[in-house]
């Protein structure tokens, strides 16, 4: 059923009692043409791209869990395509293009918000680094503008300018960048994908990945053997251990990344703010909780939980630059797991196995890049070549010297 | 999280500094493969879901380097020994 103002209407009139699941809960069949592993958002964008645009409808996404169980429902919201490298300026762009237009596309309500992001800057050199950045960011046509600081307090006048430690100087503003509702992109795209005849499997863990003679045959699942002439991952957090069934070693590890949201508050914060001295980054819901997060925990975990250091860090520079917020009470934290790659930046290319995909390494970047990824991963598979936006992020980069490392961190994946 | 370091006792995570994974060899640089053994040795991880030999640095304590070997599933840590006391090559797990 298409949303419109009309069906609104009519199933208010009707008691609301006709309204029909978004998506199938299919039962897996016993073979398909592609096979898409992980039901969050990278994984069912990537179906529907398939589709849509390649036709390509003998397509299953195979959940272990539930849709956007993982890391789809584990992140701070935030789109942007504020990024300085040029392997990456035109992937996030094209994902911030895709997210302007992606509830017409969908024809489903993904609550994105161009409310702007603001990266602040403290010193002399961080103007310099932002300026840089946004002088690369214009130059791939994206906008950016350099704020002074009484142009920041203008917008955000509640923060803590006269801060003797960290002074606000100023910022980096993009305001097309902004946040979307997380959940709403899952079905969204869960729901265009099924209307085009994809399965979407749910409670199906992949449990071994079937190889003959260096080509993909199909994967085992809890729910028995599922052949299939492709096979792509979109595991973040997991992709080391599922490229491992098939005797890949990855350039990733994985991390615990944490975020935060607080009790609901009266509008505050109507843009996403970013503390250039420490890591946070916050925004306000439109429920009202105020959603924030900081660094990684900073050593390996599969655990979907932190520890006490990095919560007592995040509100630490929390009461930096914003000391009202001391008065408020965090309701929830939670934990998702990074795939942290080894120079801070994601790999969608082919593997060594015929007929295996890889869309992985998002570090803790992954939500924004949702739709982008989605397209440029289904390109690859329907086309066994690169999407041009995504054609530098190959897996053998690591190998050739070609890294995209934005903060020069080097092969340290805690670092980036 | 807590490390109990053989030499200061149980000591809140914090004062230690994460330098991953323990097992991954410095190749021999006149090796004929010495290039892609580098690449493996730089980048690639095994990166399990479970039982981990890591490096940690006692920063905030007495500087030595620790094996720890810890469940990345539920951050148990199972066992804590000197780095110089375990020679990779005497470890079962050496890759």
């Amino acid at each position: 059923m298409r949303y419109s103002a009309l069906s609104l209407v009519k199933n208010a009139l009707t008691g609301n009692r006709s309204w029909k699941p978004a998506w199938r809960d299919a039962a897996p069949k016993a073979a398909y043409d592609v096979l898409v592993i992980g039901g969050g958002g990278h994984g069912l964008a990537t179906a529907y791209y398939l589709a849509k645009q390649h036709g390509l409808t003998n397509i299953a996404v195979l959940e272990k869990s539930w849709i956007g169980s993982g890391n789809a429902g584990r992140n701070t919201t935030i789109i942007r395509s504020n990024y300085l490298m040029p392997g990456n300026v035109p992937f996030y762009e094209l994902s911030m293009q895709l997210w302007e237009g992606l509830e017409q596309d969908l024809n489903y309500n993904a609550m994105v918000s161009q409310r702007g992001v603001l990266n602040l800057y403290h010193s002399d050199p961080q103007r310099d680094a932002y300026a840089r950045r946004g002088n690369s960011m214009r130059l791939h046509g994206v906008d950016a503008e350099l704020l002074n600081r009484e142009q920041v307090r203008e917008m955000v006048p509640y923060l803590d300018f006269e801060s003797a430690r960290f002074p606000v100087q100023g910022g980096l503003l993009q305001r097309r960048g902004g946040t979307a509702r997380h959940d709403a992109v899952v079905w969204g795209y869960a729901r265009g994908a099924d209307m085009r005849g994809v399965d979407i499997v749910q409670g199906c863990e992949v449990t071994g990945i079937r190889i003959n003679s260096g080509r993909i045959s199909g994967v085992e699942t809890t729910r028995g053997f599922i052949a299939a002439g492709k096979v792509a991952l979109a595991v973040a957090g997991n992709s080391s251990r599922l490229a491992g069934m098939a005797g890949l070693r990855l350039p990733i590890e994985s991390h615990v990344l944490q975020a935060f949201v607080s009790e609901a508050i009266k509008p505050l914060i109507d843009t996403v703010i970013t503390f250039g001295a420490g890591h946070f980054y916050v925004s306000q819901s439109d429920k009202g909780s105020l959603v924030f997060g900081g660094d990684i925990d900073g050593y390996n975990s599969y655990a979907q939980r932190g520890n006490l250091p990095v919560v007592e860090d995040v509100c630490e520079s929390s009461m930096a630059l914003m000391p009202m917020l001391g008065r408020l009470r965090v309701l929830r934290s939670w934990g998702g797991i990074m795939d942290m790659s080894m120079d801070g930046s994601p790999i969608i290319d082919k593997t060594p196995v015929e007929g295996l995909y890889l869309n992985s390494g998002w570090c803790y970047g992954g939500f924004k890049a949702t739709p982008a990824s989605g397209l440029c991963f289904a390109h690859l598979i329907a086309r066994d070549a690169p999407h041009a936006a995504a054609a530098a992020y190959r897996l053998d980069r690591f190998a050739t010297g070609r890294l995209i490392d934005e903060k020069g961190a080097g092969s340290q994946p805690n670092l980036h | 999280m807590r490390i109990a370091c053989p030499y200061c006792g149980s000591r809140d995570a914090r004062e230690f500094l994460y330098h991953g994974a323990a097992d991954p060899e410095r190749p021999d640089p006149a090796a004929a493969d010495a290039r892609s053994r580098f690449t493996d040795y730089v980048y690639l991880r095994d990166n399990p879901a479970g039982a981990l030999r890591e490096l940690w640095f006692h920063a905030a304590g007495c500087h030595s380097w620790l094996v720890v070997t810890r469940d990345t599933r539920t951050h148990a840590i199972s066992g804590v020994v000197p780095a110089r006391e375990q020679t990779k090559s005497a470890s079962p797990e050496a890759g």
